[in-house]
C-alpha cells in the first residue's frame, strides 16, 4: 500500500478533479443532484464509499490508517459524506456474521450506493424492551412468511430492502427466539404508513407485514441467533451517532455560542444575562468533558488498561448535550424561536426551531436515557438487580 | 496526552495508595481532629513524604527536586484525597511553594526550598480578605520603608497559617481593591514583629488562620515577581494550585462514591438490597458519569501545565467548576444514600462530605469558575 503521505496526495488529486466547488459545503439536503451523482460515481469507482471493505465486495481495501487519511482529506474540504444504513450498519454486520453468498450478493450493491436499506427493529410493544418483539417469521419451504408490525422505521417509504428482527421461536426465553433476516420491501404484502413527527417531518414510518416473504437463505447467522447480531448492529448505530455533530445541516453554520452571544448581547464586556452566561459556560464545559472522556476511553482501551463499557455513558451524555444545546438556543432566540412557517422568520430560525424539536428524540432513540442509566448501573457499576 | 496514567504513574499510585493505607487510616484524621492537635497534621508523616520525594516532585533537580510534573503530583494528591490526609500539600507545595518557585529569585529559592522539601519548613499563602474567593480584592497595603517594605492589613482563610514558618503575602503596592495591577507578593517570616496569627478550625478538621499584619517589615529581597505586577505570578500560582486541589478532590469523591456503591450493594431494606431500587440505580449511574467527566478534565488540566499549553487558565477553571459540582453531588448523595447512619459522626462518609465542601470554597467555587471560564472564552 502507498505511504500515507503519497496516499494523501492521491486523495487530494482525486478531490481536485472529481469534487466541484458547489459540493464543498458539507452535508446539506439541497445539494444539486447531477454533480452529486457524478461525485458518488467517482467514489464508487475507487471503492471509497466503503473504503475499509475488501475489494472483492466493492470496498476500497484500505487499512485503518489509510481510511482515516481519506476521511480527513474529505472532511478538510467539507465533501458531502456518502453514508447509509447499508454502509454504516448492515454492511459491517454482514462482514462479521454473513455467509459468503450473502456477502457476495449484498455488499457490492451497498458499496455502489445502489440499494436503499431500512432497519426493522422497534415495534409498538417493543421499544426500550426491544427483545420482546412479536413480528413472526414462519418457515414454509425455502421461504419465511412474515407477519407483524414495525415502527420508527427510518426511510421505509423509500427503501428497497429491509434488515429485520423477527421471532422464529415463541417457546423459548425472549432473547433466544429472534432471527435477523433480509427481504425486499416491494411486495404487495407490505404496507408503509409515514409517521408525522412533532417537527413536521415524516422520515419515520410504520410498516405492516401481512404475510411478506423472505428467502430462507437470506436469514443471517444461525436461526434464533439474531439477538447477538442485533446488539452488535446497535453498537455500529451508537458509533455513528457519537460521530455526528448534533443533527444540524450545513445551513445552520452559526454555533450555539455565536447565537447566544448575538441574541443576548454584551454589557461591560460580558454577556448581558448572568444566568445565561453560566449556562453557556456549563454547556461548553460539558461538551469538552464528554470529548475528553471519550478520548480517554479510547486511550485506555489502546493501552489495555480497562475494558469499560463507555458506550452507554457516551450516548446518555451526548443526548443530554445535544438537547441542552438546542434549549439554550431557544432561550436565546425568544419568540423568534417559535416560528413554524411563512414570513416573519428567517430560514435559519425556522431550522433552529425544528432542530430543537427533533433533538428531543436523541434521548429516546438508540436506547432511552433511562435505559442507558440502567445499563450503566448493571454492567459498569455491577449493582445486582 | 496524559489522559491515562503512564506505567510509572501507575507504580507511583500503588506506592502512594499503600503508604496511606498503612499510615493514614481514618482514625488518624479523627484523632487529630478530636484531640485538637496543635499542628493539625502529622509532622513525622510529612517528613516521610519528603523522604519519598513527594514534597519536591515539582522542583527542578538543581533545587533537589524530582523535576516531574502535575501528572505525578496529581497521582499523590488523589491518594491523599482518598485518605483525607490533612498534610500541607495545599499550603506548602501548591500555594507557598509554587509562589516561590515561579516568582522567587534564585538565592531566595535556594534559601527556602530545600528545607521545604524535607518537610521541615511549612509555608502558607495569605491572599484572601473576604468570604468569597476574589483574587484581586486586596486592601492589605505594602508601603516602601527604607530599603524594604512594611505590610498592613488582615487576611482570612490562610491554610495552615497557624504553623507556617514563612508566609507569602499578597499586598497592594498601588491602585485600589479589585484591580489586577498594583499587587505585589512578599515572603514574610512568621516570627516577624507585627504578625498576629489566630488559628481557625474548619468543618473538615483542617486549619486555617486569620492573620493581621501590623506594619510588618519585609526585606526587598523577599519580593516574588515584580512590584505592582505580582498578579502575573499570582495567576499562575492559583491556576496550578487549583488544578492540584482538583486532583485531591478527585480522590476524595472517588472514595466517597466507591463506599456509597458498596453500601448500595450490601444494605438491605424491605427485604432486598437497596441497590435494586431503580431510583437509586439511576442516581448512582449519574454520579458515575460525573466522576468520569471529572477525571478526564482533571487529567487534561494537569497535562495543560506539563505540556506547556496555553490554555492552563481555562483548564484550571474547567476542572474546578466540574470538581466543585461533582463534590457537592457525590458528597451529598453519599450522605443521603447512607440514610440515618450517614448523619452520624461515626460513619466516615460525613468526613468526605465536609472535606468536599471546604475544598469547593477554596480558590473559587463552580459559579466563580464558570464566570472566569466565560471571560476567558470571550463572553
Amino acid at each position: 500500500m502507498a505511504s500515507i503521505e503519497d496516499f494523501r496526495q492521491e486523495v487530494r488529486d482525486f478531490i481536485e478533479t472529481s469534487l466541484p466547488a458547489q459540493l464543498r459545503v458539507g452535508n446539506r439536503k439541497d445539494l444539486p443532484g447531477a454533480p452529486l451523482g457524478k461525485w458518488i460515481t467517482a467514489l464508487v469507482e475507487r471503492g471509497w464509499v466503503t473504503p475499509e471493505w475488501p475489494t472483492e465486495y466493492g470496498g476500497g481495501g484500505l487499512d485503518r490508517k489509510h481510511a482515516a487519511a481519506l476521511k480527513a482529506e474529505l472532511k478538510a474540504v467539507r465533501a458531502p459524506i456518502i453514508s447509509s444504513f447499508g454502509t454504516s450498519m448492515l454492511g459491517p454486520t454482514l462482514l462479521e456474521f454473513g455467509n459468503e453468498a450473502q456477502k457476495k450478493e449484498f455488499l457490492p450493491p451497498i458499496s455502489r450506493h445502489e440499494i436503499k436499506w431500512c432497519q426493522g427493529y422497534s415495534e409498538p410493544g417493543a421499544g426500550s424492551d426491544l427483545a420482546s418483539l412479536q413480528t413472526r417469521a414462519e418457515k414454509k419451504g425455502d421461504e419465511y412468511i412474515i407477519t407483524g408490525q414495525k415502527i420508527w422505521t427510518t426511510g421505509a417509504d423509500k427503501a428497497d430492502w429491509i434488515f429485520c428482527l423477527v421471532r422464529t421461536d415463541t417457546d423459548v426465553p425472549k432473547h433466544d427466539g429472534i432471527s435477523f433476516i433480509l427481504f425486499p420491501m416491494n411486495q404487495p404484502e407490505i404496507e408503509v404508513s409515514p409517521l408525522h413527527l412533532i417537527d413536521g417531518t415524516a422520515e419515520f414510518s410504520q410498516v405492516f407485514f401481512n404475510g411478506a416473504r423472505a428467502k430462507a437463505e437470506h436469514l443471517v447467522g444461525p436461526v434464533n441467533g439474531g439477538w447477538t447480531i442485533a446488539k452488535r448492529l446497535l453498537q455500529h448505530e451508537r458509533s455513528v451517532e457519537g460521530g455526528s455533530e448534533g443533527g444540524l445541516s450545513g445551513a445552520a453554520k452559526e454555533t450555539y455560542v455565536d447565537i447566544v452571544k448575538r441574541e443576548i448581547g454584551f454589557e461591560n464586556g460580558v454577556l448581558a444575562n448572568a444566568t445565561i452566561r453560566q449556562q453557556l459556560a456549563q454547556q461548553e464545559l460539558d461538551a469538552q468533558a464528554l470529548k475528553l472522556t471519550m478520548a480517554r476511553a479510547r486511550e485506555e482501551a489502546r493501552a489495555g488498561q480497562t475494558a469499560r463499557d463507555i458506550g452507554s455513558l457516551g450516548k446518555y451524555r451526548w443526548a443530554n448535550m445535544v438537547k441542552s444545546e438546542q434549549d439554550l438556543v431557544m432561550t436565546a432566540l425568544g419568540s423568534q424561536g417559535l416560528g413554524w412557517d411563512g414570513p416573519g422568520f428567517e430560514e435559519t430560525q425556522l431550522e433552529r426551531t425544528k432542530a430543537w424539536l427533533i433533538t428531543r428524540a436523541d434521548s429516546i432513540w438508540g436506547g432511552t436515557n433511562e435505559v442507558q442509566l440502567n445499563v450503566i448501573a448493571k454492567r459498569v457499576l455491577q449493582i445486582p438487580e | 496526552m496524559g489522559l491515562i496514567l503512564s506505567e510509572d504513574q501507575l507504580i507511583l499510585r500503588d506506592m502512594a495508595k499503600n503508604f496511606f493505607d498503612e499510615k493514614s487510616p481514618m482514625e488518624r484524621m479523627r484523632t487529630l481532629r478530636d484531640t485538637n492537635d496543635d499542628t493539625g497534621f502529622t509532622r513525622e508523616l510529612w517528613k516521610e513524604m519528603g523522604e519519598l520525594g513527594w514534597i519536591s516532585i515539582l522542583l527542578p533537580e538543581a533545587l533537589g527536586g524530582a523535576d516531574m510534573g502535575y501528572g505525578e503530583l496529581g497521582v499523590v494528591l488523589s491518594e491523599c484525597g482518598r485518605a483525607l490526609a490533612p498534610e500541607p500539600f495545599m499550603s506548602t507545595v501548591l500555594l507557598g511553594g509554587n509562589a516561590i518557585l515561579l516568582g522567587g529569585s534564585e538565592p531566595l529559592q535556594k534559601d527556602l526550598l530545600p528545607d521545604v522539601s524535607t518537610g521541615d519548613r511549612i509555608l502558607a499563602m495569605a491572599f484572601q480578605e473576604q468570604g468569597r474567593f476574589a483574587p484581586y480584592a486586596v486592601e492589605t497595603r505594602a508601603t516602601k520603608d527604607g530599603g524594604g517594605f512594611k505590610i498592613r492589613g488582615e487576611k482570612l482563610f490562610v491554610l495552615d497559617g497557624h504553623v507556617a514558618n514563612q508566609i507569602v503575602v499578597v499586598a497592594r503596592t498601588s491602585g485600589s481593591s479589585g484591580e489586577r495591577d498594583g499587587l505585589s507578593l512578599f515572603v514574610v517570616d512568621a516570627n516577624s514583629a507585627g504578625v498576629e496569627v489566630q488559628r481557625t478550625q474548619m468543618l473538615d478538621g483542617r486549619n486555617a488562620a486569620r492573620i493581621r499584619f501590623e506594619d510588618t517589615a519585609v526585606d526587598a529581597g523577599r519580593v516574588l515577581g515584580e512590584i505592582d505586577a505580582g498578579a502575573d505570578v499570582l495567576d499562575a500560582v492559583f491556576d496550578r494550585a487549583t488544578i492540584g486541589l482538583c486532583a485531591e478532590m478527585l480522590g476524595t469523591f472517588e472514595e466517597a462514591f466507591e463506599r456509597t456503591l458498596e453500601y448500595l450493594k450490601n444494605r438491605e431494606q424491605f427485604g432486598v438490597k437497596i441497590g435494586t431500587f431503580q431510583a437509586l440505580r439511576h442516581r448512582a449511574s449519574e454520579m458515575y458519569g460525573e466522576l468520569e467527566f471529572a477525571r478526564s478534565v482533571v487529567r487534561d488540566a494537569q497535562s495543560s501545565i506539563d505540556d506547556g499549553r496555553d490554555d492552563v487558565a481555562q483548564m484550571a477553571s474547567a476542572a474546578k467548576a466540574r470538581c466543585s459540582d461533582v463534590g457537592n453531588l457525590i458528597g451529598g448523595e453519599a450522605v443521603q444514600m447512607h440514610g440515618g447512619i450517614g448523619m452520624t459522626d461515626e460513619e466516615d462518609v460525613g468526613l468526605f462530605f465536609k472535606r468536599l465542601k471546604a475544598a469547593e470554597l477554596t480558590l473559587g467555587d463552580a459559579i466563580y469558575h464558570r464566570n472566569r471560564y466565560a471571560s476567558l472564552r470571550g463572553y
